[in-house]
């Protein structure tokens, strides 16, 4: 029993990390590679490495959403105003300025050290997890249940905002101007 | 059980991956990915701290997200070939026409 318990915890932990290596790899290239379409590439790897971290916390719904809708169709998108501009290489963008980017690298590390400082000191505080419950946490059953209930009034002001969103996006991109 | 604080770090790292990208790169295009790529580390700290607290609310709060994020990612779209039909470009310091 407590090898078995043993074993679970390290294929969690194996899981984790693996995917965290890939995550962190697939978004340093997404924000470094010239070319858009290498980078949505990229981008889709990283959304993947997300949706398989949502299931290591038991949240098989939220995972399912993350495929669906930004793998699926946020990026699709993407992929097609990149091929509909024809951008190609970023070359001509001349991406000068090293001194902005300097900048940017120096604020960058200097947040991340602050963030990184402040969970770890808060370590006490954290709660300790009871996975025992959190697994039928993430189910439809669950969230669906919360959503048309508590949620109702949130749930359907996002149907205004897509619908917002739908028309502001044929306007802006049909007119010219 | 891998702790809460690996998410959390994790979400940081992919968090400021995000920012530097939103401001060293010029495409608007890699700027709007990098804006994805901040919504969805913020993502995942909700969905973890849902899971370690025991609370559905989290995960809520990221279909949320997902929602605002893909309104987005339209009208942010529309608005980059917008730009691109009046100025052929998409690079963001040639973009300065609310600015004189």
């Amino acid at each position: 029993m407590d090898n078995a318990w043993n074993n679970t915890v390290t294929l969690e932990s194996i899981l984790f990390y693996g995917l965290a290596v890939v995550a962190i790899g697939s978004a340093l290239l997404v924000v470094t590679r010239r070319s858009p379409v290498i980078s949505a590439l990229y981008l889709i790897l990283n959304f993947f490495c997300l949706a398989g971290l949502y299931l290591t916390l038991h949240a098989q719904f939220i995972a399912v959403i993350q495929i669906l809708v930004y793998a699926g169709a946020i990026m699709v998108l993407f992929v097609f105003v990149i091929m509909l501009l024809n951008l190609g290489d970023e070359r001509w963008l001349r991406e000068g300025m090293s001194y902005k980017k300097a900048i940017a690298v120096g604020l960058s590390a200097g947040l991340l050290t602050e963030l990184i400082y402040i969970l770890e000191s808060a370590g006490s505080t954290m709660p300790p997890g009871n996975f025992g419950k959190a697994t039928d946490l993430g189910t439809v059953e669950s969230i669906g249940s919360q959503l048309f209930t508590v949620f109702l009034f949130p749930f359907e002001v996002t149907s205004i905002l897509l619908l917002v969103a739908i028309v502001g996006a044929l306007v802006l991109a049909k007119r010219k101007f | 059980m891998v702790p809460l604080q690996s998410y959390l770090v994790l979400s940081a790292i992919l968090f400021i991956i995000g920012a530097f990208g939103v401001v060293s790169r010029r495409n608007a295009i890699i700027v709007f990915m990098s804006i994805e790529l901040m919504l969805n580390s913020v993502n995942l700290t909700l969905v973890a701290f849902s899971a370690y607290l025991g609370d559905v609310t989290g995960q809520i709060l990221v279909f949320f997200v997902m929602t605002v994020a893909a309104a987005e990612a339209a009208v942010g779209l529309a608005i980059v070939i917008a730009l691109f039909r009046r100025k052929r470009t998409v690079n963001l310091d040639e973009i300065n026409i609310l600015k004189w």
